[in-house]
């Protein structure tokens, strides 16, 4: 068994148990659907203003939302405790990160494209910058968010109280990522100057949190 | 095939300051199926997860099929644990073709005959979760066994399994133990043991008190060692 092939399938089989309980899709959609209309009440900014603090309410909501996605990734291995098949299998525990990052990946992604058209009515959005750059931020920091939170979602999995435990852990090991999809946001629909760089910064930041979370995910798949 | 299947060597596993195995030390060959049998809080389970990889011991060593590193012998292990290892938004097919996948034996073709040989009808389409409690028993087993391994550890895989279903799957697994598979089994059930049990053993307070031919062990309980 490939690691390749069992990623595929360990994917499969939670984008066919995500399709039948819709339970991370339900509970994000709502949960941020709620963020963008409390803050659509709360603020009422100009054209120029939504342009400077989008960045920064968009992927704050999109942050929230992606850890209730996060902690029933993990919640459906420990029913029937299914993790423990998995355990005492020859399977490599990397496909077993890699698939959940990319499930992840992918509810996420869907959550943006369904939210992102109701933040640029809602705030009136238009960006005077380079617009195709944000695919790139969005890419970039929706897996920043996902690899982290993949991976400290399984640290704390036997953990009591693991639904706090896991922002506690995510939060400020992803604040460097979120300053700069902040920022490079912010710099498109400004257009102030390139994103270029914060993008560059994103990019270094998920080769490295990648690789780590790789090597350490055994460790932590095993742990008692 | 290795002279030894299991040896264990002094395996002791605490839990904070509970001792759930106390220096269990003991051979046991190849191709035979052994009954463990002992109080509840003996360490029955968690002598097979120390087994399975699943708990490290706190002291001592355990060797599976010659070698000691349990990592390298997952492949030959077949587990099933109290709790049934099953998605329950899955059909029993997905279910053993999803587990399959994982020992790189992922056919349609074996996981029906899997399902087949445990009493349970393939096309079955309604998800596990929905099983009664004896059908994903079944189940269970037949995703333990799915991968042809040598060594099988069960952990109470008679409990809410009806007389016959149980007596079925004690012929299978008495079928399995003639084809080389060694087999230990915990259980409660002293009867669905009987006929198909070559030894015994009985766990008290973290210790083996005894061993046994057949299921001779529970009669004797602590009192023989």
């Amino acid at each position: 068994m490939s690691l390749l092939s069992v990623t595929r399938s360990s994917l499969a089989k939670d984008l066919r148990l995500e399709w039948r309980s819709k339970d991370a899709l339900n509970a994000m959609l709502f949960f941020a659907l709620l963020v963008v209309v409390i803050f659509s009440f709360s603020f009422e900014p100009s054209a120029e203003e939504s342009r400077r603090i989008a960045g920064g309410l968009v992927w704050v909501a999109f942050l929230f939302a992606a850890v209730v996605a996060l902690n029933q990734t993990w919640a459906r291995e420990l029913r029937n405790q299914v993790l423990d098949a998995y355990r005492v299998s020859p399977a490599p525990a990397d496909a077993l990160f890699l698939s959940k990052v990319l499930g992840n990946f992918l509810f996420v992604a869907v959550l943006e494209l369904l939210m992102t058209p109701l933040f640029i009515v809602f705030f009136d959005l238009r960006a005077l910058g380079a617009t195709w750059q944000l695919l790139p931020v969005a890419l970039f920091g929706t897996w920043a968010l996902v690899v982290n939170g993949t991976f400290f979602a399984a640290v704390s999995l036997r953990t009591r109280s693991r639904e706090i435990m896991l922002p506690l852990l995510l939060f400020p090991i992803s604040v460097p990522a979120l300053i700069a999809m902040v920022r490079a946001t912010t710099l498109i629909l400004t257009g102030e100057d390139s994103a270029f760089l914060p993008l560059v910064f994103l990019a270094v930041y998920d080769i490295v949190f990648t690789t780590v979370c790789l090597l350490l995910f055994e460790t932590v798949l095993h742990a008692e | 095939m290795a002279e030894t299947a299991v040896q264990l060597t002094k395996v002791s596993k605490l839990f904070g300051r509970f001792a759930a195995l106390r220096e269990v030390s003991a051979e046991f060959a190849p191709g035979r199926l052994y009954a463990v049998f002992g109080e509840n809080g003996a360490g029955k389970s968690t002598l097979l997860r120390v087994m399975a990889g699943l708990t490290h011991p706190t002291a001592g060593t355990v060797t599976l099929l010659g070698a000691s590193d349990l990592r390298a012998v997952t492949a030959q292990l077949g587990y099933m644990a109290h709790a049934p290892l099953l998605y329950d938004e899955l059909s029993g097919l997905e279910n053993l073709l999803y587990f399959a996948g994982l020992y790189g034996a992922a056919e349609p073709a074996r996981c029906a005959r899997a399902m087949d040989e445990v009493g349970l009808d393939p096309g079955l389409e309604r998800p596990a979760g929905q099983y009664s409690q004896g059908m994903r028993q079944r189940l269970s087993l037949a995703r333990a066994l799915l991968h042809d391994p040598k060594l099988l550890l069960l952990d109470e895989p008679f409990s809410n399994v009806d007389v016959t279903s149980a007596r079925a799957m004690a012929r299978l697994l008495g079928a399995r133990r003639d084809r080389g598979l060694t087999i230990f089994l915990v259980t409660h059930q002293v009867a669905h043991a009987e006929g198909i049990a070559d030894e015994s053993l009985w766990l008290a307070a973290g210790r083996l008190a005894s061993r046994a031919p057949g299921t001779q062990a529970a009669r004797l309980g602590g009192g023989a060692a």
